[in-house]
């Protein structure tokens, strides 16, 4: 439990101030804990005096856990396509493997898999463990964790990664409880301590208002999920060498209890918002359906998504699929546009580790201005016509030149 | 049918502000809530009872408070609390979290399917629904977005997906973790509100679900916080400024080189 020495405590409430669960609060210039404390230890960190102090259970690091070695990662396929954050996980999981001088591996699951395992190998990957079964074809929690456990038991790598995507936060929980092993959920950032080569796992928690980093220490593999849109890809070479890895199953691992009797694609193409380099949301501001549809134009025009506020959800604008924020989805675009979006802390969690934000808006005391890389105050209903037009003007320009 | 629906009381992050001056967080009078997600699974089931009959049992893992959102549950539809609540359990990551609730459940017999948020607005680690199905090896699907049928033994669904959904079939007991698509959570009625005043949370302990201590809390969470600290927000903030032709210039001039 957190213990607070009295005598050392000062009194000053930057703990109090600090705590996202409200459960330490300075009484008679004393920091007292209450029962909502979740040991987190942002308290700790911010305690001038070091009044605060978690007692740490010293667990014993098995000699076993030397034995486990190599990077690896999950390469989502689905629709007979590579989802993109497969190529980020080996741009990432390539340093690390690097830095340890061990190899990094992709683990690729599903049916009718082509030339995807020669794609790996030439984004980095120097083997490619592979498993291509018609029972792997529509995703299935339990298919895919048993497959993969089985995997890792026989090679046992050190570190295991996968994408945040739908797929991965599915099923690499499943996966993690099967090893018994900690999972680090939406990383935005992962290192090699220097010292002992421990997995530096970094997130954003209370919906991105802190940052945590967090270590495996007693149990292997090190397992992670990574936001897509954060790591950097390598680049394709084609003349790189890898090994692929056939693996058969046993056939019982294979069954699920679990049937998918359809998958059906939904064919607007901007619904996979955390896939998009450039985002034009759109809120409250723009005050009718009609207004939104500039957003759409201007997404358009810019080759991105559109994105919404809850409040343009909650009106009927545009569906939930788009939405942005705490219960909508969280987006890392390289240009996030927030149009008519005061900047509720629901809607900034899910948007302010965009490249660059750019704001516009009526109010210039609105919150979304804080984190906006550029502000425009002023009417949405004259801005957002002129910028539109004026793209417009420059692409007819160029097309006249060609 | 009886249905146990897994639920968290969390802090309200509408109270929560972003201090301007500091960028930090400021959480006067933040009040506790039911995790938001947690309500649409709790409506889920009561739907299902609704529809085929049965019990809805709300749980949680908490701190004695924790029972307020156990009344809370009850006000919008469940039949019973159950709060698992010791020190023991404090500090525990979701490996931990997702034993001591498997244990609980254990404990409360036998059942035909849990419900669970996709996914908690204080972690959003989405971890414990597919941990605690791995635990009671019980199927399992994520982001329920509609419950389609229930028939004999089995229940089929839509999950929502990064591209699309699938229609799903499993086979129960089961466990899924719902999006908020999934319905309107309805607002406490008077009867269930005098339903949740009476209302008596069955309280377990560690000891009463047989938890092995090692596995508790902090000390049995595989996962260790090494540090917490503030994100950065951008450093070169720029307000344009001029007629909205000149901000419209130069904001394009900046797009120039972004794109």
């Amino acid at each position: 439990m957190l213990k607070i020495d009295v005598e050392a405590c000062i009194g000053c409430g930057l703990c109090e101030d600090t705590c996202t669960f409200g459960a330490i609060k300075v009484e008679d210039s004393v920091a007292v804990v209450g029962e909502t404390c979740t040991l987190c230890g942002s308290c700790v960190d911010v305690c001038e005096v070091g009044a605060l102090s978690i007692d740490t259970v010293e667990k014993n690091v098995p000699d076993e856990l030397k034995d486990w070695a190599g990077v690896w990662i999950y390469a989502e396929y689905r629709d007979a396509r590579i989802a993109p954050v497969a190529f980020e996980l080996l741009g990432a999981g390539r340093k690390l493997a690097d830095q340890l001088g061990v190899p990094l591996s992709a683990v690729l699951l599903g049916s009718a898999l082509g030339e995807s395992a020669e794609a790996l190998i030439a984004h980095g990957a120097d083997q490619v463990y592979r498993v291509d079964d018609p029972a792997l074809a529509n995703f299935t929690d339990d298919a895919y964790a048993n497959v993969f456990e089985d995997l890792i038991r026989e090679h046992q790598p050190e570190i295991v990664l996968a994408g945040a995507t739908a797929i991965g936060r599915s099923f690499i929980p499943r996966l993690a409880t099967m090893l018994a092993t900690g999972l680090t959920a939406d990383c935005t950032d992962l290192a090699i301590r220097a010292e002992d080569g421990a997995l530096l796992q970094t997130r954003p928690a209370f919906g991105g208002n802190i940052m945590a980093t967090i270590e495996c220490p007693t149990t292997r593999p090190q397992m992670a999920t990574v936001r897509p849109l954060v790591m950097k890809p390598n680049s394709h070479d084609g003349s790189r060498q890898g090994e692929i890895i056939d693996f058969t199953p046993d056939p019982a691992r294979l069954q699920s209890r679990v049937r998918v009797l359809r998958s059906v694609r939904e064919e607007s193409d901007e619904v996979n918002i955390n896939e998009a380099d450039v985002l034009v949301a759109g809120g409250r501001g723009l005050e009718s359906e009609k207004g939104f549809e500039m957003v759409r134009e201007l997404a358009g025009l810019l080759g991105g998504a559109t994105a919404a506020s809850r409040a343009a959800v909650d009106s009927g604008w545009i569906p939930y699929p788009h939405q942005v924020g705490q219960t909508g989805k969280t987006v890392c675009p390289k240009v996030y546009f927030a149009c008519g979006i005061s900047g509720a802390v629901q809607h900034m969690v899910g948007m302010q580790s965009s490249d660059t934000i750019i704001a516009i808006n009526r109010d210039e005391n609105a919150p979304i201005f804080q984190v906006a890389t550029y502000g425009m105050v002023g009417d949405l209903f004259e801005i957002l016509p002129k910028l539109i037009e004026r793209i417009r003007e420059s692409r007819t320009g160029e097309a006249g030149n060609r | 049918m009886k249905i146990i629906v897994c639920v968290k009381q969390v802090p309200d992050a509408k109270d929560v502000r972003l201090d301007p001056k500091t960028n930090t967080l400021s959480r006067e009078g933040v009040e506790s809530i039911m995790n938001p997600f947690d309500r649409h699974a709790l409506e889920a089931a009561v739907v299902l009872k609704e529809q085929y009959c049965g019990t809805v049992t709300a749980i949680t893992m908490g701190p004695p408070q924790a029972e307020e959102t156990l009344r809370d549950a009850v006000a919008c539809g469940a039949d019973h609390g159950v709060l698992v609540s010791d020190r023991a359990f404090a500090g525990a990551d979701t490996w931990a979290t997702s034993y001591t609730l498997a244990k609980a459940i254990e404990k409360l017999g036998e059942f035909d399917l849990i419900i669970c948020g996709k996914q908690a607005i204080d972690g959003d680690t989405a971890q414990v629904g597919p941990g605690l199905a791995q635990r009671l090896d019980i199927p399992y699907v994520a982001y329920a977005r509609k419950i389609t049928e229930c028939v004999d033994g089995t229940i089929r669904l839509e999950r929502l997906m990064d591209d699309g959904y699938d229609e799903i079939e499993m086979e129960m007991p089961a466990l899924m973790t719902v999006v908020k698509e999934i319905n309107e959570p309805r607002v406490p009625s008077l009867k269930g509100k005098m339903k949740a005043k009476k209302m008596q949370a069955t309280v377990l302990s560690a000891a009463d679900i047989g938890a092995a201590p090692e596995l508790l809390g902090l000390q049995g969470s595989n996962t260790q916080v090494v540090k917490v600290f503030s994100p950065h927000f951008s450093a070169d903030k720029c307000m344009l400024a001029g007629t909205t032709d000149e901000m419209v210039d130069q904001l394009l001039a900046k797009l120039d080189k972004l794109l």
